[in-house]
């Protein structure tokens, strides 16, 4: 039936209707574009914040830590921003000292394949019991793993050290990749 | 090699003809702008499920978190205020397209046979955009929405037998909470939309089934969907998404700043929220509500019979408009009705302007918003007990409600009530001293002003104003050296250690200290009758033993001195036997939060937003001169 109306129409017609479709479809365009952009803007902010900057947080005393050469987890508490709310002194990770005399190194729990709990093995060593990633004490990657790289290692304030507590500078990082990105 | 391509899709999915189908739609009469209502509700309800669907990935429904997710849209992520104002404003132009897109088609008789069961599905989606304006109301869990949706829930218990259980569905338990928001939620971005784009189909599809119901006589000749209508549907589409933009802006035009919707103060079941009213297209059922003839039990006959009849004629409209007289029945019937409409909201509007305990109501809404704003911009954040709990601690905003309360009946508070109201002098004498600016330089300064000492705004009641004090300051202050004075007022108003003379009891530190040695060595005679500080001479404790029934100098002002102060006026150290004013703390008529707030009110020490580090002192500050 549509195609019984329609007339012959001369170039000039033609001209006027093609403005016309050009001038529709741009409106069309423009209104639903608005809405979606500021949608798509808001769901974007997430990649607008910055990262925390990573602060020596404290961790234990030295003397709560056994001098024995091997890794000991434990927790870190700091305040946590999750959004709107601020929480004050949460559990917003863990990691593993190893005291070996005045000497205290730290990594982070956090397996960097793909960011599981890794254990402590009893000789000092690591296993990720999710894919079976196997680090040495030290934390460097013992070949034959899945994991691109070593476990972090985390900055110990050498300065508190002194006065016998363990400042760790506690910072996650990007699964995944061989680089040491911070998350 | 794209045309293979395009052919094989449309054997195996037939799409041109669809496309042909939908673009090339006769119009019978050629386009006209009067048809243009329908198209710019479907897009209306698409930018509501675009802009819906990104609010969503930010909202959290639950009592602690469902406002400050939405504070956290509004304020803190780029874009958000858009994004809210959208929403927001589309969902109340939808409304007004609404009745247009109503109007159109009744005028036009468009929903006559064989349009009936069209027409059906057209007031099932009003009532689906009703459900999704009020359920999308308590969402962000402002007083505002809280209150007016209140209103509306208790409406469902008039209705006879389900109601109450029909009730605590809809609300989730016996109080609104956790659950109320959950179902609301499931409610505006579940069922509703879903219900909504079903019946959207349905009701394009009948559409396209009988065609447009062109207005006689026929202006030009036909022509198609696309691309003549098309054009006026995207202008209208356009001029709509423009109306609401500007309404989105308009503060910024009038010099304010914020942008978009309104949010108000967090819900709070124990504050008092008189300027609580549902939307504006709510309005008149609001006022319906008031008339007498719907008081007590009756209340179901306005709320629910009414609208329900109102309804089921609308429903009827197709068959009673078989006949022409019918027909002029409907159209008469629609415009009594949005008369009745347009005048109850009009009343309601009017009665709310003449009416100054609502008026203030709005004015204090205003200021929480403003002031739950800046104080969860703290950096400290919200706590996990919800933003509501911000304001309930804020000494700013529980200070004047409790000064009101308590206070009032006697004092003023530069003038007023702490609240903005001057009471009548008549029914409610001030009877006790205006204590703005209590402790500081200047309130002290119009205490030793003889022409002010004894005026109600200092020691202006009966008993006060015959008493030592008013005839120290009236006979003795003015043979004072002025200098002097002026040193001892500041000693005296250092004690208070307030926040808004931390500057100034830094940079005059040697004035206060000569004060303080003038009170000591008592040449001006506080001590004669006060308690102060000082090398606890013989003849100092011998002067001092007046001091029962005088207020305590040290701490003159400051936080614990009128903690000790409003717990119990009549400790000796304050005014002893000669006190009248109540024990708050220890008559338990105030707790100790209270109290608390009320001092930190008077003294000024609370959050300034403007004011976020205590100023640094001034190069000519001397640093380590200290006044005690």
């Amino acid at each position: 039936m549509a195609e019984a109306t329609t007339h012959p129409s001369p170039p000039e017609d033609e001209r006027r209707n093609f403005l016309k479709k050009v001038l529709a479809v741009t409106a069309g365009l423009i209104v639903v574009l608005i809405p979606s952009a500021a949608g798509l803007i808001v769901l974007l902010d997430p990649l607008r914040r910055k990262t925390n900057k990573a602060d020596f947080l404290p961790v234990t005393n030295l003397d709560a830590l056994p001098d024995d050469d091997l890794p000991h987890p434990f927790q870190v508490v700091a305040d946590r921003r999750d959004a709107w709310n601020l929480y004050p002194a949460q559990r917003i990770g863990a990691v593993y000292l190893r005291r070996n005399k005045d000497k205290v190194t730290a990594v982070n729990v956090v397996c960097p394949h793909l960011g599981c709990f890794v254990d402590a093995t009893a000789d000092g060593s690591f296993k990720c019991p999710c894919h079976n990633s196997t680090f040495q004490k030290d934390g460097s990657l013992i070949a034959g793993s899945v994991s691109p790289r070593g476990l972090d290692e985390l900055e110990v304030d050498q300065q508190s050290l002194k006065s016998g507590i363990v400042k760790v500078r506690f910072q996650n990082f990007q699964a995944g990749t061989h680089l040491r990105i911070p998350v | 090699m794209r045309k293979a391509l395009l052919d094989w899709l449309d054997d195996r999915t037939g799409y041109r003809a669809m496309v042909h189908s939908m673009l090339f739609e006769n119009i019978p009469g050629g386009s006209r702008w009067r048809y243009v209502w329908g198209s710019t509700l479907v897009f209306a309800f698409t930018v509501q499920l675009i802009t819906g669907f990104f609010l969503w990935a930010s909202y959290s429904p639950s009592s602690q978190t469902a406002w400050e997710s939405v504070y956290f849209i509004q304020y803190q992520m780029a874009g958000g205020a858009l994004l809210r104002g959208i929403h927001h404003f589309m969902a109340q132009a939808m409304i007004i397209l609404l009745v247009l897109h109503m109007l159109q088609i009744i005028i036009d008789g468009a929903y006559r046979a064989p349009r009936e069961v069209n027409f059906w599905i057209g007031l099932i989606l009003l009532n689906i955009v009703l459900g999704l304006s009020l359920t999308g109301y308590l969402l962000p869990w402002d007083q505002k929405g809280y209150w007016a949706t209140k209103v509306a829930t208790n409406i469902m218990l008039t209705v006879p037998i389900i109601g109450p259980s029909l009730q605590r569905i809809v609300v989730g338990g016996a109080e609104y909470g956790h659950h109320t928001l959950t179902r609301f939620f499931a409610l505006h971005a579940g069922l509703l939309p879903a219900l909504m784009m079903f019946f959207i189909v349905a009701h394009v599809y009948v559409f396209r089934r009988h065609g447009i119901k062109f207005k006689e006589p026929k202006r030009a000749a036909d022509t198609h969907f696309w691309v003549d209508q098309l054009l006026k549907d995207a202008v209208a589409c356009l001029a709509v998404l423009a109306v609401v933009l500007f309404l989105i802006y308009r503060p910024l035009i009038f010099g304010q700043h914020h942008v978009g919707a309104e949010l108000g103060a967090p819900a709070d079941p124990s504050e008092a929220y008189s300027a609580a009213r549902p939307e504006w297209y709510f309005l008149f059922l609001y006022q319906f509500l008031k008339l007498q003839s719907f008081a007590g039990e009756r209340e179901v006959i306005g709320a629910v019979v009414i609208p329900g009849l109102v309804m089921l004629i609308l429903f009827l409209m197709p068959i009673v408009g078989r006949w022409k007289l019918g027909h002029r029945f409907n159209v008469v019937f629609l415009f009594a009705l949005l008369t009745g409409v347009v005048i109850l909201t009009f009343r309601a509007v009017a009665e709310d302007r003449g009416k100054s305990d609502y008026q203030a109501a709005v004015t204090q809404a205003h200021k929480d918003a403003e002031r739950v704003k800046d104080l969860a911009n703290r950096p400290t954040g919200i706590p996990a007990t919800g933003a509501v709990s911000l304001l309930r601690e804020d000494a700013y905003t529980q200070g004047p409600k409790l000064f009101k309360a308590h206070c009032a009946s006697c004092h003023r508070y530069d003038g007023h009530d702490g609240v903005g109201f001057k009471p009548d002098p008549t029914k409610q004498p001030q009877t006790a001293s205006d204590l703005k600016g209590f402790g500081s330089r200047q309130w002290l300064t119009g205490l030793f002003d003889p022409k002010q000492v004894d005026s109600p705004n200092y020691l202006g009641a009966p008993k006060l104003k015959t008493g030592k004090m008013v005839k120290f300051v009236k006979r003795e202050v003015p043979d004072y050296d002025k200098n002097e004075m002026q040193a001892v007022i500041a000693a005296v108003s250092a004690e208070a250690q307030l926040p808004s003379q931390r500057h100034q009891d830094q940079t005059d530190a040697a004035i206060i200290k000569k004060g303080r040695d003038l009170l000591l060595a008592a040449d001006i005679r506080c001590v004669d009758c006060h308690q102060f500080p000082g090398p606890q001479s013989a003849e100092n404790t011998a002067r001092s033993k007046d001091s029962a029934n005088t207020p305590d100098l040290t701490g003159y002002g400051s936080r614990p001195w009128l903690l000790a102060f409003l717990h119990d006026p009549g400790h000796e150290r304050f005014y002893g036997k000669k006190n009248e004013m109540p024990a708050f703390g220890a008559k338990k008529i105030l707790d100790e939060k209270s109290i608390a707030l009320i001092a930190d009110w008077l003294r000024g020490d609370w959050y300034d937003p403007n004011q976020t580090a205590p100023p640094p002192p001034p190069a000519t500050a001397p640093t380590t001169t200290q006044a005690r």
